[in-house]
This record gives C-alpha cells, structure tokens and sequence, in this order.
C-alpha cells in the first residue's frame, strides 16, 4: 500500500535569472511592488495636478499643455508624455498580469475550502478585498481614458480643453459617482498597497513599522480626499461650468472655484 | 551470556583517546557499502543518522513522528552541560566527571562518564556551528546559568527552549543528510520487531502508520535511539507517545534490560489537578536558581502564600542543605517536597504542592531580568494553573520525569546483542541511579555525535564484503508475522475498556507502588497488581478501527501491552534493589535523616535482566562497577 | 476544588482517510472542567465514543507543552483556536463559556492531505528545510564554540525566529496558503547568524522555490502572524522577500547566466 504523495503546486524550473526571478511569487510580489509605487506617484501626481481644478481654466489647461512640452525643447512635443504613458501602461499591465497569476497560484494552494467558517483575525476588509478593489479600479481607469483621454465616451470632448471636458463628464451624476465609487476603491487599495511594498520589498524595521502603516493610511485618505472633491465640487457647483463656448486660447473669468459665477 | 562492558585499560583520561586509535576503521570508499538503520530521530538518532551519513555510511532512519523535528528531546528546557569553564569558576572535565559520577549516586559506569564529561565541549562547538542561537552576553560570548547538583556554572541555555534548539540543529544536518540522499527517512513509521540472527541483530520490522503496511528493513547494524519509559507511569512530564515499545521488543530479542528502576522525579512539575490529567508539565529546574521552595510553618495555613510572613515559611531546603539549599539535586529536592506533602503542609485547593518564591529574586534583580530568564515558562504556568507567578508563587511537586534505566550497552553502546546500539535515554549508561539537569541533552548528543560514530567503525569493518541478510528470509518472515497477528489480536478483544483506561490504572499501581519511595510490601503489591491488569487488557480492551489506515487507538494498544509487561520488570529490579541510591528510594533503607541509604558492599553493580518469557520470571545478570577516580562516598549537599 | 463542570457541543470533520469524503459531525461533551487543556477535552470525548462503539477523533499531539508543534486544527475557523500565541494543546477551557459550541476542522491546504479527521500530512514543509533549511558544519569540523561572537541583539533576534515549532498554522491561517512565515522564520534564524552568512544566498533561493512547489504566496494578510501560536513576526518575512531579491543578484553562479 502507497502513500498519497504531497500535491505539487508548481514545477521549479530553472531559467535566465529575470525570468526565474519572475516566475517566483516573491519575485512577482517585487514586481508588483516596484509597478505599485509608479502607480502610486502617477496617482498622486495627477491628484495633484488636477487640483489646478480649483484655480482657472487657464490654469489647468496650461498644465496640461504644460505636461505635453515637457522638457522644454530637448524632446520633440509629447516624446516624454508618451514615455511616461508607455511606461505606466507596462506597469499596469505587469501588476494586473503578476495580481492575477498569483490569484490563479493561490486556488491550486487550497483547492478545498475551508467548510466551516473562518474568522478572520488581522487580515483587514482592504486586504480581503485587493482583487475586487483591483478590478474596480482597473476597469474605471479603461472607462476614464476612453472618457477623457481619447474622449469617445464623453459626447462633449474637446480637444485641448481638459477643464471642459472634466467639468462636463462629471457634472453627469452617474459618471460622477463612478468615479467617486472608483476613488474609494482606489483608496482601499492603496490602503492596503502602500503598506504592503514596504513588506514585499522588505522594507521594514521595528522602529518605523508604525510610521509605515500611517504613511499608508494618509497616501490612501489623501488621494481619496482629493480625488473625490473634484465630482463632488463639480456636482455642487463648487467648480464653476462657465466656459461654454469660450475659445480655448482666451481666459475665462468665471471658471475655477475662486472666480466670479455669471 | 557473559556481560562485557570492554572498557578499555589505560588511565581514566586516556581511555577515550587510546580507545579511539585502537579501534578498527572503516576506509572511506567502504563506508557506503554498509547500511545502518537508525531508529528514533530525537537528539541522539538525528545526531547518530546525520553523522554517520556524512561519514559515507547508507543510513535509514526512522521515526513514528511524522518530521524528526518532533520528538520528545524538543520539549527539554533547561540547558545542556559542558566541562567549557567559559566562567572561570572552577570547572573542568574532571569536575564534570566527579559531579556526575557522584549526582548518580555511584551506580553509572566511571569510564563511560569520563568520556561523556570529555566530548561535552565538542558538543557545544558543533551545536554553535550549526547554528543553534545560545543565550548571549551583550559582548557576544556565550552566557551560563547553574543547575542542581553542581557548583559551577556550565549549562548553556536558549532561552528555555534549549531542547528545542539542540533537536532543530541535529535535524538540520539530518534534513541536509536526506537532501544530499545519504539517508533514506521514513517518518509516522513506527519499529515493532527487532530481528536477529544468530544474536546479532540484522533488522527491524516497521508498520507504516498511515497505511498500516508490515515492513521488514535489514541493514548491517540497528542503532536504537527511542528514548525512555517514563509514560510507563501514565502521568509523567514525558511526551504523550513516548514508549518502551522498541528497546522492549528488543529485550524480548534477547536484549539486556539494565536498572529499570532508576526512574528520576523531577521535583519542579505543576501539581495535577484532576483525574481527566493527561500529563505533567516541567517547569524547568532552571528555576532554582532564583525561586526559592517553601511550605508555611503551620500545616493549617490556609492564608494566601503573599499573607505568610518571613517567619511563618519554612524554606526546607536552604535549612536541610545550606551549602546547595534550593540546587541540591532532583532525587533530594524531590524526596523532601514529598516530605512535606506527606506530613500535611502542602499548598494549593488539593494540597499536593509546594511553593517556589520568585518574590526575592524579582525584588533583587527587577522583573525585566526575571522576564528574560524565565518569562516562556512563567507564561506555561499561567496558562496551566491560572496564576501570575510574578505575583504569586508557582506551586510544584515533583513528577517521573526521566529514565536512567534502559537497555544493557558496552563502553562501545552496543548491546549484547551484536550490532545492536543503544543511544540516548533509551540506554542506561551514564547517569547511575540518578540524571543531573542538563545532562540527558549532553549524553543524547555524545552518543549521537561523537561517540557512536566512532565505535560502530569497529563492529563494522570486519563485515566488509558481507550483504544485509535479504528481508525474504525466515527470520524477518517469522517477525512480519508477528506484527501483523499482534494487531490482529488486539483489534478483536473488543472488550469494554479503552486503551487509556487500562494505562491510567497501571499508571496508578506504579505510582503509589514504586513510585517516589518504594517497600517491599509495595513492590509485592505492584508485582501482583501489574499481571492482573495485563490480564485484563488482553481480554477485555476494546480498539476499534482497522489495520489498514491511521489508527492511533491501535498503536496506543501496542504500547500500553508493552507497558504492561516491562513494569513488572520495573519493579523486579526495585524489589531485587535493596537499597536506596539516587532516584530508587526504598524505604527501608534511609538514614535516620530520610536520606538515602546506599550498600555499596552488596548493590554497587548495574543490573541486567534476560528476558525469559512474559509470565517466566527474568534472569538477572550483574556487571560490577569499580570506582578508581571518584571515591565512593555518601552523597553530601549540606 | 473541582470548578462547575462545563457542557460543549463539538461540531468535528469525519474523514476516514486521504481520499475519502468527509463531512461535520455534532457531538455533545458534558463534564468538561474548565482546567482541561483543549486536547483533554477531546479526550474525554474521545473516551465516550469509544464506550459508544464509535471510531475516536484522530488528531496529532505529542507533548502538550506548545513545543513540538503536532498539534493544530482550526477551532471555530482559527488555527489553534482563540486565544493569541497559544498552540491548541495550550488553550485551555476556561477560554469557553458553558455550552459553547466550538467547530474543528483540520488545517487546510493542497500541500496538506487529510490523514484522517483532524490529523493532516505537514511533511512538505520538512521539504523546504532539506532544500537549504541548515547551516552545513559536518560533525568535527566545529571550532571554539567563542571564537565568533554573536552581538546579543543578533541572537536573540534569530532565537525569535527559532522558535517556529513548524506546526503549519501559518499555512493554515492564510487565505492563500502560503508558508512564508514558516519558511521567513527558518530562513532569517540562520541568515542572521555569522555562522550562516556562507550559505545565506543559495540557501534563500532553494528554500524559497522549494516552498513556491508547495504553498501559495504571501499577499500580506498578516493572519499567519495573528495564528502562530510563537507570535513570529512578518517582519521575517520582509526579509525573507529583501534576502530573495539580493540572492538573485548576490548568488554568482547564476547572475547574469542563462540555464541550463
Ligand atoms: C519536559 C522535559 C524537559 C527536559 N529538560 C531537559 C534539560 O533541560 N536538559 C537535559 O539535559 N535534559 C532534559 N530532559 C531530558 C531529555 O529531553 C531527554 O532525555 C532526551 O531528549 C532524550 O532524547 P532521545 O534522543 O534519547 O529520545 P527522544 O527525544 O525521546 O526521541 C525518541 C525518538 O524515537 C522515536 N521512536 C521511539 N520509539 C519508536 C519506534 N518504536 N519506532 C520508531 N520510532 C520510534 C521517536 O519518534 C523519536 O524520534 C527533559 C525531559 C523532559 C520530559
Ligand atoms: S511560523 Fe508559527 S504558525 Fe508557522 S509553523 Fe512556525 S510556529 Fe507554526
Ligand atoms: S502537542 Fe506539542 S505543540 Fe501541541
């Protein structure tokens, strides 16, 4: 009489060293990490920018122009924006592609469930939830190109005028609130994210693992704040939608949160 | 048969060393032609298994653990000695010899100890090299504490775990030994037969306990490291699975038993506290150092122990034994809290404890340090008894523990079986009537590392170009047989009572029999109660299950049978015994003190039984010990 | 003394072998004191199947002492049941209210075959330490156990780690089954010592891939923390994570090459 040998999850292979190196979960959970924190710094960034918002027109399409001229005349126009873009869309692609093939792993690690119920004890909402949050985000991102990016999902998209198209797209209610949904998605994961590459990096010493976590929780509770004021401002007339039918090269007065209402 | 113990000739100090040079070797290129099964995988098999593999020797190994990591010696606590003199206080392999020699109350071999007490300083460089994390001084060095039976401070220690990390770094090298495919291990495999040819042993006979598969394995020596029998007791701070099952059916093969009825107490054991108790817990003797036993004054007392003033306590030890008080060896520390149980002075709600007093300590060096002591075993106690020993003292009594007694082996560790070793507590070699602390996970890694390895060349070399007998033969049919007709048997009784309930009433007659002090009325009791009770099991036990798949309900069966049949032996050789020495404390015997009362005209020798059938009474065999080095004497602790 | 006996009602997994089905089986235990261990109450239990002709509920134990790590099962969905840093043997009843109702079911995972019942196969992590798990110092080979010193801080910290008693809770406990913090435990144990610097790369890189066969992977839940009846820190884990990435670029013989 045999013994049931012990299941085997993975096959070691043994490859050119980036390649092993990816295979591996923890080299994965690496990428994933490293993809995190250009994610993260594209996130605050455009957080950031975007609070231009408030000022004028003007202003934010200055910044958007801005973003295309980039490094002045070193570069032919938008050569940068466009290496950025490339090189955010690669890390996209290689933190959902390592998320989901980890996801895939982790079933063959426990083909049966547990049968009775489990309690969770330190795992939080955020961390149980990364695939979902993950997939929120991610599709709200494919919908917020197409919306103000390429502009096919918005019927009033401008080209160049990125205050008109914003204001426009979310003063819609439904659009407005997906996108609030999406930023507190966005806020769980980077909740649980940005602590989490601290660890995956291996980041980490006692005396700071406190500041970690609050580093977390404020990256987290900062884009959300900002991000959601934006619909939220917009809905509540905060944000002025004054511009109609100003040509896009002249100021307009009334626009921002600070200038005059007509 | 004759019993040999081949102690070399020479000086004390030299023996080992000539020893080593006289004996045989085993060329290295030879050395895979031979194959060893080593059973058990505690401190000693793990040790002997890795070592022998990196020698170059084909090792099996086998435990019914299902990693090595398991067994029994993880649960040690305390520390492991060494003759280092790293504190500069006096000691040396000589003192380390002396101490023993006289901790076991002048009943263990001179010559075997003498070795021991020398290779204890390689011990401690190879369990470092491996890794194992000793407690440090903050320049790095590795740090002592002291421990009962001796004045010097030589036990290395790893928190109180330091069982553990000795197991951990013996099994590493085994692990590396099984990744580099030098030793074959088959674990939740338990040995049940020992087989022989012609009185020399060729292989053993296993159950895999997942399958219930007979198997036969045979190899050109069997080395036995399975440990000891105190479970035979029902209630002892040993593992739950610990048994006598292998080195009895090995005594059934022909195997000498030799002093089974040095059993140790351990005088720092949580009381128990009901009849469901499944075992005792240590609380390492370690614990000595800084706790202080007493009792009240007044047997009455009912005041909680924090109320009793200074001078309402008796702190018995420090006034019996100034010079040792709270460090006088286990034998002692234990027979004196019986004292005052028996004399109605015990403390807690069943009066069956002492108290051991961290109050004075915690107040002369500040609780951090007690903290970083002791703060794994204080919590153990907590969770057990319920109380903070910060602020209220442990309550102890003393529990088997330990057993010296164990199979018959030469200076070589071999039984007078040819090709049988014995390693570790399942032998009976080095530590008399009575174990100092820190001193089993010495003896456990001498043999394994730095003894066996050595010894077994000189058996071995001359069976060069000899097979292992093939396991087809007769001899390992015949024992397969046997095996398997033994379950059989026990799975049908189908009686009433469980396997447990059978255990618990042998545990019992034991206890109060020849337990912590033993007479020829008890001894004739339990020589008349154990039969019984046997008797009872092979007719009225009931194990359900089958054969064929994990049936813990059966193996536990196998173990109690054995159980029943070796504690007669047990209290045979007390009853033959009439004296008292270390950890065998006959009553009649004891100065008008209460203390031991050795004969050393009539009993300084190791006794060795033959066994001659199960209802047959066994012969006894003497091997006389000599004492050149360390004058025989009255122990002393005061 | 005797405190007031308890009742509790056992929901228990029943599972014959390996590849049976297995299914929760409701028993009732009276008599049970609050100063039993957990196992002492599935003793008991175990005792009145038996009078009842009812196969007992097999499960992994030794020394009821939380040191060996035989021990282990999910207690009402947690490893090693309620009470933080305790190995079930340790958890005593006195943690439950009468006529509690407790649910065990053994730890789950692919690399863990159910034995029977509540006893399952934890070998693959034996695995792991044969993939690199030791520092390798043949028998006699060992200088003075003082000629390297150790800083205190180094040992003690690899002594936290030590500590694992490899009992699989972590496993168990992680909705990924991965047994980062066994394998972080093992692994910074010997990566912290002097004496294990030598082996340090290949030994994180075996030991990793060896674990990556068996187990899921860490998405840093922390419930393994939170299970692990030795309170060992994630932080081991982040440098199990640190130990890997630098082994791929410290680990000469195969930086830079492409295999085989
Ligand atoms: C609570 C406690 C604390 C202690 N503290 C200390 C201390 O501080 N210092 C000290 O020096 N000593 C201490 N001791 C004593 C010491 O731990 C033991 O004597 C020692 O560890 C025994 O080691 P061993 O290798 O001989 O056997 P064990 O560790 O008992 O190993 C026995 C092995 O044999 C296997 N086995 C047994 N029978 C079979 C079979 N039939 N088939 C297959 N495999 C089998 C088991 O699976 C196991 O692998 C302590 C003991 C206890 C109980
Ligand atoms: S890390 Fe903790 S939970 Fe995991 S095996 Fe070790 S002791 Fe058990
Ligand atoms: S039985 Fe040993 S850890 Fe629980």
């Amino acid at each position: 009489m045999q013994r049931s040998a012990v299941t085997q999850i993975k096959v070691r292979k043994v490859a050119a060293w980036p390649i092993t190196f990816y295979r591996s979960a923890v080299g994965k959970k690496w990428v994933m990490a490293i993809t995190g924190i250009m994610l993260m710094g594209f996130v605050l960034s455009h957080m950031v920018g975007n609070l231009k918002l408030y000022l004028s027109r003007e202003e934010i399409n200055l910044y958007g122009e801005a973003l295309r001229e980039i490094p002045g005349h070193l570069l032919p126009r938008t050569v940068f924006l466009w290496t950025i873009r490339l090189g955010l869309i690669g890390a996209f692609a290689l933190h959902i592609h390592a998320a989901v093939s980890l996801t895939r792993l982790n079933r063959k690690a426990r083909p049966v469930a547990y049968q009775s119920e489990r309690d969770y004890i330190a795992a939080s909402f955020a961390a149980r939830t990364m695939r979902w949050s993950g997939v929120i985000v991610g599709l709200y991102v494919v919908f917020h190109l197409l919306d103000l990016t390429a502009g096919t999902a918005n019927p009033d998209f401008v080209r160049g005028d990125p205050y008109n198209n914003l204001v426009r797209s979310l003063e819609r209610p439904v659009v407005g609130i997906a996108y609030i949904v999406a930023n507190l998605a966005l806020g769980i994961h980077l909740f649980h994210g940005a602590w989490s590459i601290f660890q995956s990096l291996g980041v980490n010493n006692p005396r700071f693992n406190n500041a970690r976590k609050r580093f977390a929780q404020g990256f987290a509770a900062l884009i959300v704040i900002g991000n959601v004021s934006f619909p939220v401002a917009i809905l509540a007339g905060v944000i002025k939608q004054s511009c109609e039918g100003t040509p896009i090269e002249e100021p307009c007065a009334g626009s921002g949160a600070f200038g005059e209402k007509n | 048969m004759a019993l040999n113990s081949h102690i070399p000739e020479g000086p004390m100090a030299d023996k080992w060393t000539n020893h080593k040079f006289e004996s045989a070797l085993v060329n290295p290129a030879n050395k895979r032609k031979f194959k060893v099964i080593v059973v058990g995988t505690g401190l000693a098999g793990a040790s002997a298994a890795a070592t022998l593999a990196e020698l170059g020797y084909q090792v099996t190994a086998i435990s019914f653990h299902d990693t090595p990591r398991r067994a029994h010696s993880i649960a040690a606590q305390g520390g492991i000695n060494a003759a280092k003199n790293y504190p500069n206080d006096g000691d040396s392999v000589h003192r380390l010899f002396y101490d023993t020699v006289k901790g076991g109350d002048f009943r263990a071999r001179e010559a075997n100890v003498h070795r021991l007490a020398e290779v204890s300083v390689n011990i401690i460089d190879q369990c470092v090299a491996q890794g194992v994390p000793f407690a440090r001084e903050y320049g790095g060095q590795l740090d002592n504490r002291s421990f009962g039976g001796a004045q010097v401070s030589r036990t290395f220690y790893a928190r109180g775990q330091t069982g553990q990390q000795l197991l951990l770094g013996a099994y590493q090298a085994l692990a590396r030994q099984v990744s580099l495919g030098n030793v074959e291990l088959l674990t939740r495999t338990e040995m049940l037969e020992l087989v022989t040819k012609d009185d020399r042993a060729v292989g053993v006979v296993c159950r895999d306990l997942i399958t219930g598969a007979v198997f036969s394995l045979s190899g050109h020596a069997v080395v036995l490291a399975t440990g000891g029998y105190g479970n035979v007791y029902y209630l002892s701070t040993n593992a739950k699975l610990s048994n006598v099952t292998a080195a009895w059916r090995a005594h059934k093969q022909g195997a000498y038993f030799a002093n089974p009825c040095y059993t140790q107490i351990h005088p720092t054991c949580i009381p128990a506290s009901d009849d469901f108790q499944s075992k005792l817990t240590l609380m390492s003797e370690s614990l000595r150092n800084d706790g202080r036993i007493w009792v009240p004054k007044d047997s009455g007392d009912s005041r909680s122990p924090r109320d009793i003033p200074e001078a309402d306590r008796d702190y018995y030890l420090e006034r019996r034994y100034p010079a040792f008080g709270n460090l006088v060896p286990r034998d002692i520390a234990s027979r004196a809290a019986k004292r005052e149980v028996d004399e109605g002075r015990g403390v807690g709600p069943l009066k069956n404890g002492v108290y051991l007093d961290f109050g004075a300590a915690i107040s002369r060096l500040g609780k951090p340090v007690i903290e970083e002591r002791y703060g794994n075993l204080f919590e153990i106690y907590e969770r057990i008894a319920d109380d903070n020993p910060y602020d209220t003292p442990m309550r102890i009594y003393p529990a088997v523990h330990y057993t010296m007694g164990g199979l018959w082996v030469d200076y070589n560790l071999m039984s007078n079986l040819e090709g049988l070793y014995v390693l570790g507590e399942a032998n009976f070699s080095d530590h008399g009537a009575n174990r100092l602390g820190a001193s089993a996970l010495m003896q456990g890694l001498a043999d394994g590392y730095f003894v066996l390895p050595y010894t077994i060349g000189a058996y071995l070399a001359p069976l060069l170009g000899t097979a292992p007998l093939a396991t087809d033969e007769p001899v390992f049919k015949a024992a397969e047989t046997k095996v398997a007709e033994n379950s059989r048997r026990l799975l049908s009784i189908k009686g009433d009572r469980t396997v447990d309930d059978i255990h618990r009433e042998l545990g019992k007659v034991m206890w109060e029999n020849c337990g912590m002090g033993r007479t020829e009325a008890s001894l004739s009791k339990a020589l008349a109660d154990i039969p019984a009770i046997r008797e009872e099991f092979w007719t009225n036990v009931r194990v359900l299950g089958d054969n064929e798949s994990l049936n813990q309900s059966l193996e536990k069966a196998g173990r109690v049978a054995d159980f029943l049949e070796f504690g007669e032996l047990l209290c045979n050789d007390a009853q033959q015994r009439k004296e008292s020495c270390g950890g065998h404390f006959r009553e009649e015997y004891q100065t008008d003190e209460g203390e031991a009362l050795r004969d050393d005209e009539n009993f300084a020798y190791v006794a060795a039984w033959e066994f001659n059938g199960v209802d047959t009474a066994p012969t006894l065999h003497k091997e006389d010990l000599e004492f050149k080095e360390v004058h025989l004497a009255t122990r002393s602790y005061k | 003394m005797s405190a007031p006996k308890m009742h509790i009602k056992v929901t228990a997994w029943r599972q014959s072998g390996p590849d049976a089905p297995g299914a929760f089986k409701d028993y009732d235990v009276n008599d049970v004191s609050p100063d039993m261990s957990f196992l002492e109450m599935l003793d008991t239990l175990n005792e009145r199947l038996i009078e009842n002709n009812e196969e007992p509920i097999a499960f992994d134990h030794d020394c009821r002492e939380g040191i060996c790590g035989s021990c282990g099962m999910m207690i009402n969905g947690v490893p090693h049941g309620p009470e933080r840093g305790t190995a079930t043997c340790q958890l005593h009843m006195r943690k439950f209210n009468d006529n509690a109702h407790i649910t065990v079911e053994p730890f789950r995972a692919a690399a863990f075959t159910i034995n029977k019942d509540l006893s399952v196969d934890r070998s693959a992590l034996d695995r792991i330490v044969e993939a690199g798990g030791y520092i390798t110092a043949p028998t006699g080979s060992a200088p003075d156990a003082n000629l390297i010193p150790v800083p205190k801080a180094v040992s003690d910290t690899a002594m936290d780690a030590a500590q694992c008693i490899g009992c699989g809770a972590c496993v168990a406990a992680c909705p990924n089954s991965a047994a980062q913090l066994f394998t972080s435990a093992k692994l910074a144990h010997l990566n912290l010592l002097p004496q294990g610097q030598a082996e340090r790369w290949d030994r994180t890189i075996d030991m990793v891939e060896t674990m990556e066969m068996y187990f899921g992977s860490c998405t840093n839940f922390r419930e393994c923390e939170a299970a692990c009846p030795k309170e060992i820190s994630v932080d081991f884990i982040a440098m199990l994570n640190k130990d890997y990435v630098k082994s791929q670029l410290k680990q000469r013989r195969l930086a830079g090459q492409v295999f085989p």
